[in-house]
């Protein structure tokens, strides 16, 4: 079986990012990238299902600039055995993403697909599910959780408060949260054979976004935070602070 | 220092009569993706395992070092010199450095890494027979065997020729039988083989392979140590143990050999580690200053903490431009010896051994970077950095072993100056001409030409100048002393210290030429303020020791001459360094960690 893996190249979460001067973009200078760090439990699953399974092939797909290859090249250097970048340098929304992915994904003709539950750049946390849909695929989100049995697809999924465990069947998506495994590190031997395993560059499959990007801003300044009193004769205050002014309790 | 010798690779030692191509020199900028890739696991892997463990390792948590040195196996990060062929990857001395740096701020168990990595793998590497090599580098490569370097005895340290230990070959010549005392051996407590020297007759210096599941093998109690306090550290006893024959490691009498040429890696390596942590601490500190409010201000804001945090940074920048120079040498040479049909480990012996001038005074000035960063890092976080709540504490007592272990920086200092001047006699290096053009130059009337235009033209024409100045200190003490020199530490350490503001101050002026030439002025601005803050400094404490070395041994005229000769040669136009180093620390602040 051919399980696909769809990964993000994303800002370094530690990284300071810059809005570009068109206030619509951010700017990459002095941006450092990673792979999308949901992704790294989904590459993990994938490689897990493929030990499992024996026969069968992992293919890491990206949608991007050609910048995209080194986070292919990091699920490579995991031990993925493939990768596909399908390059472009505009901004996509979700929806326009989802089209590229389901596209290649129908062509690699792959019948298990592992995502991030999200990427951490834009945080729209629906590729995943749209790529289902256009496949006719079924989708299990946010497993923390993954067993396959056959075509048969048990997913322990993160819900409010719990968890929630469902059934469905291959052909499916699965998205990824903290706590589905524990990401192998890329070893220094997978990096020296990632060198030789071959990425596949493509013009990602065209389609219209459907929404578009206003503009883009900074969280504002976090306040100073005030000291009411030094001990127990200060608690009345602080009550009456978090009640009325920060309308917190 | 004409022109025409600019794009030859510089020996060992030839950066005091040469200069350098920057295009010739190996930086941070020129890594290639897998050596990214490669930094990057390691990094991950010191974030994610031992960072979250710092205290249960240096509380010697049971098997906690053992089972992380086993993951650091599996990922590969101990196999990185041995061949492929011997379960390794071969690496290349650079990417080795690279990875080195990485494990700078890994603490105990960075010093139980390179302890196994280095000192406890390498004499195999280098001087194994085939059966060893087959035999233990794979074991050493997975993490499934241990090991430990044993050369220090209760009485000999810094004399580690000296050392006591005796083996004698059995009746039936089959092994030899061991007797003696190791001190303060790194992976004591655990490790499964000891790489161990003695002396065979009474005054052969040899080095044997011992596993310690040897009889008659016992161990100390752990020393209570000052700082590593995770790493294991302990006496060991030989008590007539058996080792066989075939465990000699090189051949009998050659011990020497081994120890030797080990410690020229180790101390490269040392360089390399403390360089690492350094940016890492740097961060910490920015990160504290950034946060910590005083006065209603955040503290990075005050100029006396700007100043540290800019002196930290200008200092590992420039260790580290130094440092990567010399890995950059090692690797270039290492590659050639290979091209031409050497074995690996032949080719890293003999580079190693090319570079050791360098790599001495990488270890010396390395440790002595380390420990002022560590120190201006407990400073910064003010009573906080007192408490073992914050990293600053552990930071500062961990780094004061690297002054001591791979040789004193006291011995590295002699051996600088005793390297070189052994070469010069073996006509290995021609200082002699050098040193003769500059008396000449002493008694000719100085030109005055115009000063020198572009990016750190001046700094450059002043390094210049200051090889000049080491050059006429070391030739006349040479001259003065002749065979009884040795006797002169304070003089060679004198002079050792100028070589390293030397080559040092000349290695900062090259890696920002280097990324001036590659993404323009503009883009190198931060590391030019740098470089001129660091070499303004320097030109200052190189006219202080050669002022010390001169008062020590000239008299009369000749002292006029000499100091004359000092004021010439150290000359520099004076640069506002407190403007720059604010630049520096804002920069820094702005990024909220150490970003060069």
């Amino acid at each position: 079986m051919k399980i696909a893996v769809c990964v993000s190249h994303v800002p370094d979460t530690a990284t300071k990012v810059n809005i570009g001067p068109d206030g619509k973009t951010l700017d990459p200078n002095g941006v450092a990238f990673v792979l999308n760090p949901y992704d790294e439990y989904a590459i993990e699953e994938a490689l897990k299902t493929k030990e499992l399974l024996g026969e069968s092939e992992v293919v890491v797909i990206s949608l991007g600039p050609d910048v995209n290859k080194e986070t292919i090249r990091k699920a490579l250097a995991m031990g993925a055995d493939g990768g596909v970048l399908l390059k472009d340098e505009n901004y996509r929304d979700s929806y326009a993403v989802a089209k590229a992915l389901a596209a290649e994904i129908e062509t690699q003709g792959a019948q298990l697909v592992f995502f991030g539950k999200q990427s951490v750049d834009y945080d729209n946390g629906i590729v995943g599910q749209l790529t289902a849909e256009m496949l006719g695929f079924n989708c299990a989100t946010v497993a923390v959780d993954f067993k396959l049995d056959g075509d048969k697809i048990t997913v322990e999924r993160e819900i409010e408060g719990g968890k929630e465990v469902v059934e469905t069947s291959i052909p499916a998506v699965i998205t990824a949260q903290k706590g589905l495994n524990e990401p192998r590190y890329a070893s220094l031997k997978g990096i020296m054979a990632a060198k030789r395993k071959t990425i596949e560059e493509k013009e990602a499959a065209a389609a219209e976004n459907y929404t578009e990007v206003l503009g883009m801003k900074k969280p504002p300044e976090k306040a100073a935070g005030k000291i009411v009193g030094e001990d127990a004769s200060a608690v009345p205050e602080l009550i009456r602070l978090l009640k009325e002014e920060a309308k917190v309790i | 220092m004409s022109d025409e010798n600019k794009n030859e690779v510089l020996k060992g030692g030839e950066f005091l009569i040469k200069e350098s191509d920057p295009q010739s020199v190996f930086t941070m900028d020129d890594l290639t993706e897998e050596q990214r890739m490669m930094a990057d696991t390691a990094r991950e892997f010191v974030e994610k395992e031992i960072i979250p463990n710092v205290d249960d390792i240096d509380k010697q948590k049971e098997g906690l070092t053992v089972s992380l040195l086993e993951k650091a196996g599996e990922i590969g990060l101990l196999g990185t010199f041995i061949p492929e062929e011997y379960g390794g990857l071969g690496e290349n001395f650079d990417t080795n450095t690279i990875l080195s740096m990485e494990m700078g701020n890994a603490h105990s168990f960075g010093v139980s890494f390179a302890a196994h990595t280095g000192i406890g793998t390498l004499p195999i590497l280098y001087y194994g027979t085939e059966e060893q090599k087959q035999k233990y580098l794979p074991a050493l490569a997975s993490g499934e065997m241990k090991s430990a370097y044993c050369l220090t005895e209760p009485t000999s340290g810094s004399d580690a020729l000296s050392a006591k230990t005796t083996a004698v070959l059995s009746e039936d010549g089959t092994h030899y039988i061991l007797n003696g005392q190791k001190m303060w051996i790194t992976n004591g407590g655990f490790a499964d083989i000891l790489i161990t020297f003695a002396q065979v007759d009474g005054d052969k210096f040899t080095c044997f392979i011992i596993p310690t599941d040897s009889e008659g093998f016992t161990k100390g109690e752990e020393e209570n140590k000052m700082g590593i306090k995770g790493s294991s550290t302990r006496a060991l006893f030989l008590d007539n143990v058996k080792v066989p024959k075939e465990n000699v490691l090189g051949e009998i009498g050659k011990g020497h050999y081994v120890a030797f040429n080990i410690l020229n890696v180790g101390r490269f390596k040392l360089g390399a580690m403390v360089t690492g942590g350094a940016k890492k601490y740097i961060s910490i500190a920015v990160q504290y200053a950034n946060e910590r409010k005083q006065f209603g201000k955040t503290i990075a804001s005050f100029g006396a903490i700007k100043y540290k945090l800019a002196e930290m940074a200008v200092r590992v920048f420039v260790s580290e431009a130094a440092m990567l120079r010399t890995s950059g040498l090692i690797n270039q040479m290492s590659e050639e010896l290979m091209a031409d049909g050497a074995q690996f480990s032949d080719s890293l012996i003999k580079s190693a051994e090319e570079y050791a001038i360098e790599s001495s005074m990488m270890k010396v000035f390395g440790s002595e970077m380390l420990d002022y960063v560590a120190d201006e890092v407990v400073q910064v976080h003010g009573g906080y950095g007192y408490s073992e709540e914050y990293p600053a504490a552990r930071a500062y007592r961990d780094s004061r072993i690297n002054r001591l272990f791979e040789g004193t920086n006291e011995i590295n200092r002699l051996l600088v100056v005793d390297m070189l001047i052994k070469r010069s006699m073996k006509g290995r290096l021609d200082l002699l001409g050098p040193a003769m053009a500059i008396q000449k130059e002493l008694l000719s009337i100085p030109e005055f030409g115009d000063e020198p235009e572009g990016l750190l033209a001046k700094e450059m024409k002043a390094v210049r100048n200051a090889k000049k100045a080491a050059l006429m200190i070391a030739g006349s003490a040479v001259q003065k002393f002749m065979q009884k020199l040795a006797e002169e530490q304070e003089v060679i350490m004198n002079i050792t210290d100028m070589l390293i503001e030397i080559f040092t101050s000349e290695s900062a002026i090259l890696r920002t030429l280097k990324y001036a030439a590659a993404k323009g002025d503009e883009a190198a601005e931060m590391y030019a303020k740098m470089t001129s803050v660091y070499v303004s400094d320097s030109l200052e404490r190189i006219n202080l020791y050669g002022k010390h070395a001169i008062a020590a041994f000239a008299e009369g005229d000749d002292m006029k001459l000499l100091l004359l000769g000092m004021k010439r040669f150290t000359k520099l136009d004076p640069v506002n360094t407190t403007k720059l180093r604010r630049e520096v620390a804002d920069k820094m602040i702005e990024e909220n960690k150490y970003c060069f």
